[in-house]
């Protein structure tokens, strides 16, 4: 049997920003029928590739050949006509439109007249989308339908486009278990139909299920390339991290030490049955001083949405948060903040940094009021608390004057932990406090964390690194669909009995040691 | 060889333009200083100097006020409303003396910014917009409180149009003073930190715990009362109360005089000085043409080009 | 009007896994929101015309609705440009100004013909617009600095032309321009005929061509819109040009309706075209929107304009002081729906 064509073959591939070169030398090739995976950290030149294959950037250096002739495209819409579709993290898709619409924008059928046969459209769409597992009203606006639906809407667009290749970035970020395996039915039935697909995700499992080859990139360079059969999941880590595999059996991935000591037995936080419309329902949860509790669970069980509720930046319908045993007013940041609770966004570029300005003004941003007589800045103090912050997170900056939105992410965290700490806070909620944050840096935060901890302060943790989620907790409280399912206290803390939970075994197990008990 | 000096063209260029956005206002008011001296008679006379200093002063006092609404990213189109307002509000209450009057224009300025406040920080509604239904509706309300021109026969408020200090104009003055009050509460104060970071990004100046509600509420009410200001005092030079046409297109002349004096419309940063300078540019612009016997409405093409070019330049900075 | 909704006519038995997220109940709500936002507008313009009918006898009269109707044509079609700006998520400041300089162009321009006093203000408003939109979306200028810009620079220009107001340019009577502004056909004048026509027209490249998927896709999701292909810069300059064409248009009409060409119109239209389009339920964040909408909302406008009139005593600036408050309502009760249906 003849080996199936090549799509595509990338040759010497390079791109370089102001300050680094993202991708360097790359190499990439792609048979019809290929589902190949493409890893690496974050930072590794994982999205620069894409948006090199996919004409958002132009190369550097290097030549894309697809389907045998050498190709240059000047925006994704040349390449996506060319045949080379994506999906992207977020549904890139227009919300406010139906779905039939969304599927068919710039390439409706039209009668005679050039106008738009709205009926065709709709049942062409309501076909397509059957073969997808999705049954919705297509006249519906897009934004209507659940996630997954969404995604698929998404893919079978990216399909009747004719697509040769489809791109998948981190496609199952927001997927029920249930729609990752329609999902993963529809990608086998793209590779069945000649498509060559890339799969971008940091799921191991994921991984070996669909994936066939692999390319991982690391600090812009290819560090490996074959078959993912070949390459054991502790192989594959090890080279995605760049460590030996030695080192990353004996010390874990992460650098907690993960045993603190709650010093006091009464909570410094306690919220009780909080309740947000479609978002939480009567979420309970305690942290004692010294205490760092995990916060397990999917993307959208409602761990952000807990964060957000605990420190007033999500009003919530009921329930009531207590800090040192003094009652919180609910739906105000300000009112959490003087109580003592800060909050560590998740979306740190949006949401946390203030870009424009300088590392001295980021830090000194919050504790302003407190450094202030009559409503004017001291500076004196303020350089005395930014000085010391700097010092003691060993934040790397040019200077306290540099803009915070030229520092790398992890110093970006650290300047957002010394806003807060300059507050004295009693209880820190981090949200994903090492995501898009270099290895280095990621150590250094979760030694800080450790360290907070062991100086009396209450920690709440969401990560979605399992690891450093199990690490770093003493306990963690599991989430699914916006409700509290799960508790995992002492030896309990671990990836096994977390996913169960999240799985629902636990509760079965539960229920049944109840009934043995009865009984 | 030839990748240096592609990389050389375009920082270069970014160079020149950096340099433009920072000190171009203040060239481009050199230039037309010294252009005028050369091509326009009487232009270097202490009298010239005052008669265009004391016409760009409420231009200033406005554009203080928008340079600290586009800090916070946001725009207000009713100065020129507030303006007439205060003039109409003038004419009525001055019977009472100037005093009181004075207080009763600043009530509905604080009152007008209240609504734009409300209606930007408590409702959601985008700045445009916001301001935009009290741009028609405040000049309907000065109109419907003084439906005409009015002459003011008030000494006092004579002698403030008019007066002078060591030779210097109240006008010029007062201008001057809230220049330097207005930088001061920029750079030196809790609530221009607060404002600034606000205009740089919103969502993380709420999760930090600022009282985002009230400074944007604040911001704009300064804004209304520096424009009531502006209004009062232009209203003193005319000693008459103009509400058809008194700040007609202020909002323009003040939003043009902070872009171009270096202050993004993304918001997050204010350039005081620049602004004042920016009002200046427009001035000078403005009195060059005019003395040149060329009408107001090449004036008002100029100044479309002027606003066009300095947003153009202006493009890219900030955010993003 | 010719509108298809076909957003609208949602069927209510949808129960299939995959598809809804949302309860039942909130649903209920999100299509009474949608309902409120949608046709608000038409049960208020109901009311209000069935209130002023009985208080004023000389209200449901033939010739005041008649005027009403060509009185509101100028402004519905200058509101018509507007709402494909304004679903772009854009907004077009300079109506005002290119409505009265389009009304001079053509009072100029009808001396040397019909065909030159109808493609003059086309053409020069309709450059002023392509110039707008190239700013927009190839310079990517706040498109309220750009149109404001552009609104000075055309009142400028119309001075210019005008020899700084004092002149004006008169449309010779029987001429065909004179004609197609003052005549009546079935009873309506013609510039009524025109409007229905141009919105017809309207409706349909909004629903149901390709340009108008660009126009909600662009104003939807401006990225995604970009990544799935939708050419958003061009349809961004075609709807500041249309925007430009539709006001000069207007301008010209109501010139021939007036015989002249009236210097100081314009003052304050981009207002009321912006407050009838929001009125007619298009958000002013993009993305949704409809012309049968703002057509409604023109119609309330002047509704309300006429019935401040048959009070009497009260002047123009009484009528200011109410749009400006009108709009500021409106904007509160659609910031108030969209939140509700979380498009916002």
């Amino acid at each position: 049997m003849a080996p199936p064509a090549e799509v595509l073959a990338v040759r010497g591939l390079s791109k370089s920003f102001p300050g680094v070169r993202a991708l360097d030398d790359v190499d990439l090739t792609l048979h019809a029928g290929e589902v190949h995976a493409l890893i690496g950290e974050n930072g590794a030149g994982k999205s620069t590739l894409i948006k090199l294959l996919t004409g958002v950037y132009r190369p550097d250096a290097g030549e894309i050949t697809f389907q045998g002739s050498k190709v240059s495209f000047a925006t994704p819409l040349e390449a996506q006509k060319a045949g080379i579709s994506t999906i992207y993290q977020e549904v890139n898709l227009i919300p406010l439109l139906s779905v039939a619409r969304n599927l068919f924008l710039g390439r409706e059928p039209r009668n005679r007249f050039g106008v738009l046969d709205i009926a065709r459209m709709n049942r062409e769409a309501e076909k397509t989308l059957r073969g997808y597992g999705v049954r919705v009203d297509v006249r519906r606006p897009l934004r209507t339908l659940g996630v997954g639906a969404q995604q698929m809407v998404a893919l079978a667009r990216a399909v009747a486009t004719d697509a040769r290749i489809v791109i998948m970035d981190e496609p199952t970020s927001s997927l029920e278990p249930r729609e990752v395996e329609t999902l993963f039915s529809v990608i086998r039935r793209l590779r069945d139909a000649g498509i060559a697909v890339v799969y971008v995700s940091h799921r191991l499992d994921e991984l070996y299920a669909v994936c066939g080859t692999v390319t991982v990139l690391r600090d812009g360079r290819r560090v490996h390339h074959g078959s993912l059969a070949d390459l054991d999941r502790l192989a594959l880590v090890s080279t995605m991290l760049g460590r030996d595999l030695g080192e990353v059996r004996e010390e874990g991935l992460t650098k907690f030490t993960g045993d603190h000591e709650a010093t006091d037995t009464q909570p410094v936080l306690d919220a009780r049955e909080l309740t947000v419309p479609h978002k939480l329902h009567e979420v309970s949860l305690s942290i004692r001083p010294g205490e760092v509790v995990g916060l397990g669970g999917l993307l959208g069980s409602g761990r952000t949405e807990t964060a957000k509720a605990i420190s007033g930046a999500l009003p919530v319908r009921s329930g009531r948060v207590t800090v040192a045993g003094v009652p919180l007013r609910g739906g105000s940041a300000p009112a959490a903040i003087r109580a003592g609770v800060s909050l560590l966004p998740e979306d740190r570029k949006s949401e946390g940094i203030v870009p424009g300005l300088s590392v001295r003004e980021n830090i000194a941003l919050a504790v302003l009021p407190r450094l202030s007589r009559f409503g004017l800045v001291s500076e004196a103090r303020v350089d005395s608390v930014v000085d010391t912050f700097i010092k003691r997170l060993r934040i790397k900056a040019s200077s306290p004057h540099q803009k915070v939105g030229e520092l790398s992410g992890g110093n970006q965290q650290k300047v957002l932990l010394a806003r807060w700490l300059a507050m004295n806070p009693k209880v820190l909620l981090l949200d994903e406090p090492t995501r898009g944050i270099d290895v280095g840096a990621k150590a250094e935060v979760q030694k800080l964390v450790d360290e907070l901890a062991a100086d009396g302060l209450g920690v709440l943790l969401i990560s979605s690194d399992l690891e450093e989620l199990i690490e770093g907790s003493d306990r963690v409280v599991v989430l699914k669909d916006g409700a509290v399912v799960g508790e995992l206290t002492g030896d309990d803390v671990t990836e096994d009995k977390l996913m169960r939970t999240i799985a629902g075994d636990a509760q079965v197990e539960h229920l049944a040691k109840e009934v043995a008990t009865d009984g | 060889m030839a990748e240096a000096t592609l990389r050389t063209v375009p920082l270069d260029k970014a160079r020149v333009l950096q340099w433009l956005q920072t000190y171009g206002v203040y060239a481009g008011v050199a230039a037309l200083l010294v252009v005028n001296t050369v091509i326009t008679p009487h232009f270097l006379s202490a009298e010239n100097f005052r008669t265009q200093a004391v016409q760009v002063a409420p231009v200033i006092i406005v554009a203080l006020g928008m340079a600290l609404v586009i800090g916070t990213e946001g725009v207000d189109l009713s100065v020129g409303a507030v303006m007439a307002l205060a003039a109409s509000v003038t004419a009525l209450y001055l019977g009472y003396g100037l005093l009181p009057a004075l207080l009763v224009v600043a009530l509905f300025a604080a009152a007008v910014g209240l609504a734009n406040g409300a209606l930007v920080a408590l409702v959601g509604v985008q700045p445009i917009v916001a301001t935009l239904a009290l741009m028609v509706g405040g000049r309907g309300l000065a109109l419907v409180l003084l439906p005409q021109l009015e002459d003011l026969r008030n000494p006092s408020l004579a002698s403030l149009g008019s007066g002078d200090v060591l030779g210097i104009p109240y006008l010029i003055l007062i201008a001057a003073v809230l220049a330097v009050l207005v930088a001061f509460v920029v750079r030196r104060t809790t609530f221009g930190r607060q404002l600034l970071a606000i205009g740089d990004s919103r969502p993380a100046a709420q999760l930090a715990g600022l009282p985002v509600r009230r400074v944007l509420i604040i911001v704009y009410v300064v804004c209304a009362l520096l424009a009531a200001v502006a209004g009062v005092l232009a209203t003193a030079r005319l000693q008459a109360s103009d509400p058809t046409s008194l700040g007609n297109l202020m909002e323009l002349s003040a939003i043009t005089a902070v872009v171009v004096g270096g202050t993004p419309l993304t918001g997050g940063r204010v350039n005081i000085a620049g602004t004042v300078a920016g009002a200046v540019l427009i001035q000078l612009l403005t009195a060059t043409l005019i003395k040149h016997d060329l009408p107001p409405s090449w004036t008002q093409i100029a100044q479309a080009i002027v606003i066009v070019a300095a947003v153009y330049a202006a493009r890219g900075r900030g955010k993003r | 009007m010719t509108v298809t909704k076909a957003d609208a006519s949602v069927t209510t038995a949808n129960n299939e896994p995959t598809g809804e997220t949302e309860p039942v109940g909130s649903a209920r709500s999100e299509r009474l929101s949608a309902l409120i936002q949608q046709h608000g507008a038409l049960a208020v313009l109901v009311l209000v015309s069935l209130v002023a009918s009985f208080s004023f006898d000389s209200f449901a009269t033939g010739d005041n609705v008649s005027n009403m109707a060509t009185s509101s044509a100028f402004l519905a079609i200058v509101a018509l440009g507007m709402t494909f700006v304004i679903i772009t998520g854009g907004i077009d400041l300079s109506v005002g100004s290119l409505f009265a300089l389009g009304g001079v162009l053509a009072a100029w321009g009808s001396r040397h013909g019909t065909l030159v006093a109808l493609l003059l203000p086309l053409a020069v408003c309709g450059l002023i617009g392509v110039v707008n939109g190239l700013l927009v979306a190839r310079s990517r200028l706040a498109p309220f600095i750009v149109t404001l810009a552009a609104m000075l620079g055309a009142r400028g220009l119309l001075l210019a032309i005008t020899d700084e107001g004092a002149d004006t340019f008169l449309i010779g009577k029987g001429s065909f321009l004179a004609e197609l502004g003052q005549g009546t056909t079935l009873g309506l004048g013609n510039p009524v005929w025109i409007t229905l026509a141009l919105f017809v027209a309207g409706a349909v490249v909004l629903r149901r061509t390709r340009f108008g998927q660009h126009v909600y896709a662009v104003g939807g999701n401006e990225d995604a819109a970009a990544l799935m292909g939708a050419p958003v810069a061009r349809t961004k300059i075609l709807v500041y040009t249309l925007s430009g064409l539709l006001a000069g248009l207007a301008g010209a009409l109501n010139a021939a309706w007036l015989a002249s060409g009236v210097t100081i119109l314009g003052n304050g239209m981009e207002l009321e075209a912006i407050s009838a389009v929001v009125i007619g339920g298009t958000l002013l964040t993009g993305g949704l929107g409809y012309v049968s909408g703002s057509l409604v909302g023109v119609l309330l406008l002047k509704v309300i304009q006429n019935v401040i009139n048959q009070i009497g005593s009260l002047d123009s600036s009484y009528q200011q002081v109410v749009s400006g408050a009108f709009l500021a309502v409106v904007v509160i009760a659609q910031t108030w729906l969209g939140r509700r249906r979380q498009l916002m």
